[in-house]
């Protein structure tokens, strides 16, 4: 696998460096594979992106992408990237088409001559190509600046947020599109704040207070996660946390969904009956109880909970 | 339990020859933790101004919080509370100076509004924060002191338009805490999200789609009734309209 993006003990300070955004972080993302940055709103998500975009220089670190220098290359990099930022940034009274137009011929090419990686989601814009950007709906806006951003034909593309407040059904479909390109021989770098959406990456970041936590592919995470994942469900969830509260301090319990997560970490000796039992004492009816595999946010919740 | 808190008949909203709210009919009680659910542009912002006293409907009848919605919209703004992910708080205040600023616009005396604020930062452990200003604060806390100034003037109804967007998940599951409590002291939810888990913390639910509400009802029922493991099939299932 080919290094595509190589980042190197990269810190961002502001405000006279009272803020760390980003601490000290060091990975690879190899070519042709979707990596996901996932952390919640403040990890530092964005800054890294618009650091490895050229568009800010780290306070310490060095960033290579395709082997040039974020500092020193900034121009050639920005001819072989694409970059989709959180807020929509085209220009409102301009067109569709016209939009489109304008990025094409600030890379000296066409729609035409790249169209063909831009078709699919084109589609569903061709009937609005003559409407004024500033005037399409949330879901369209992000198509086009999806458009935008592959008119070059970069050999990366970022995506930062794209589906941050889109509805599960659209978000569904944004993930089909990114699959889908990554097949035309493009490296993709997304961020989400939705952990559901981690097991769509490759390998994912998980980033938090500008520290990246861990670095692996989504199956990997779960399956190093030692500590046994206990769902449960009664008829009354929050009387049932309450009551769980008072177990044992070395578990830990949170909603989930329909049910309550209770985690037991792997050299505690509590078991399934003990909570079973402890229940029953406490008369709380259980509906379901069983030892379930993790999710990437049991993960993200361990360890966050372990600071 | 049963009080009736929100009544619409038929409530609809045109804009031109588009319907963005199409008969809605809804009953949503005391102490409900109701889930608002939709796909983007399927009406529930318009909806919602509408519950809000701030646009008014083209047809049809509402009553919220025991007001009606054409003749006494500025009551009904004193008996609901409003948090919305984009805009809540001033970022250039400190938490209690918000507490004060909104409690005065609310109309409470400002003794009222001291001891009020004096026993919500204590009661939410907010000591450390309290005299700082917004904009330094991460934006778990934003959110959480955001709910509590919707709360402020005991309303009694608060609608949330996506409170959790984009917080990180210990704090998202302490912001649902923090609204069971409220329910439990007898105030109403009314609630958008994005996050289909936090679906199921809600009491009832509606799913939204050009309009028109689809479903209505339990998480646990709709779940049995459609016979879906998940709100995220049950969502795709009905706001997904290839399927239908």
């Amino acid at each position: 696998m080919n290094e595509v993006i190589i980042i190197e003990n990269v810190s961002m300070k502001f405000n006279k460096g009272k803020v760390n955004a980003l601490n000290d972080i060091s990975f690879n993302i190899s070519s042709n594979e979707i990596f996901g940055l996932i952390g919640p709103d403040g990890a530092g998500k964005t800054t890294l992106f618009r650091i490895m975009t050229t568009l800010i220089l780290p306070s310490n670190g060095e960033v290579k992408i395709l082997g040039l220098n974020t500092t020193k290359d900034y121009k050639q990099i920005r001819q072989v990237i694409g970059y989709v930022p959180g807020k929509f940034s085209l220009y409102h009274d301009l067109t569709v088409f016209e939009n489109l137009n304008f990025f094409a011929s600030i890379y000296k090419t066409s729609i035409e001559e790249n169209y063909d990686l831009i078709k699919d989601i084109f589609v569903h814009l061709e009937p609005f190509k003559d409407r004024k950007a500033g005037k399409l709906s949330g879901g369209m806006k992000q198509k086009l600046a999806l458009c935008c951003a592959l008119i070059n034909k970069p050999k990366i593309l970022f995506l930062d947020e794209p589906t941050t407040g889109i509805d599960p059904v659209s978000r569904i479909e944004f993930w089909e599109t990114i699959i889908k390109l990554k097949k035309s021989d493009i490296t993709i770098v997304v961020s989400t704040p939705y952990m559901d959406e981690a097991k769509l990456c490759n390998r994912i970041a998980l980033i938090f207070n500008g520290v990246i936590l861990n670095i692996s592919r989504p199956e990997a995470l779960i399956s190093n996660f030692k500590d046994k994942v206990i769902k449960i469900k009664s008829d009354s969830n929050s009387k049932l946390k309450k009551v769980l509260s008072d177990f044992d301090k070395s578990i830990n319990s949170y909603y989930y969904g329909d049910s309550i997560h209770l985690v037991i970490s792997e050299d505690s000796n509590i078991t399934q009956e003990d909570i079973f039992t402890f229940l029953n004492q406490k008369d709380i009816i259980i509906n379901e109880i069983s030892l379930i595999t993790p999710t990437i946010e049991d993960c993200f919740i361990k360890y966050l909970t372990n600071g | 339990m049963d009080d009736i808190v929100i009544k619409t008949e038929n409530l609809t909203k045109r804009f031109g020859d588009f319907i963005a709210t199409n008969n809605l009919t809804i009953e949503v009680y005391r102490g409900e933790i109701f889930g608002f659910l939709g796909a983007n542009g399927a009406g529930k912002t318009t909806a919602i101004r509408m519950l809000i006293g701030l646009l008014r409907p083209s047809s049809g009848k509402a009553t919220v919080a025991g007001c009606d919605i054409y003749k006494e919209p500025e009551k009904i703004k004193k008996n609901i509370g409003y948090m919305s992910q984009k805009f809540s708080l001033y970022e250039d205040l400190t938490v209690l100076e918000n507490l004060r600023f909104f409690g005065g616009i609310y109309g409470l005396k400002s003794s009222t509004i001291k001891d009020k604020s004096a026993d919500l930062v204590e009661k939410l452990g907010m000591e450390s924060i309290s005299r700082k200003l917004i904009k330094e604060l991460p934006i778990g806390w934003r959110q959480k002191v955001a709910f509590t100034v919707a709360l402020f003037h005991n309303p009694k109804i608060v609608f949330l338009d996506e409170p959790t967007g984009g917080v990180d998940p210990i704090v998202r599951r302490q912001f649902w805490d923090m609204i069971y409590d409220a329910a439990e002291n007898g105030t109403t939810i009314f609630v958008t999200t994005h996050y289909m888990d936090e679906a199921e913390y809600c009491n009832r639910i509606s799913i939204m789609d050009e309009g028109i509400i689809k479903t209505l009802g339990k998480p646990s029922e709709l779940k049995k009734n459609f016979n879906v493991d998940s709100m995220s099939d049950l969502f795709y299932l009905i706001a997904r309209k290839k399927i239908l």
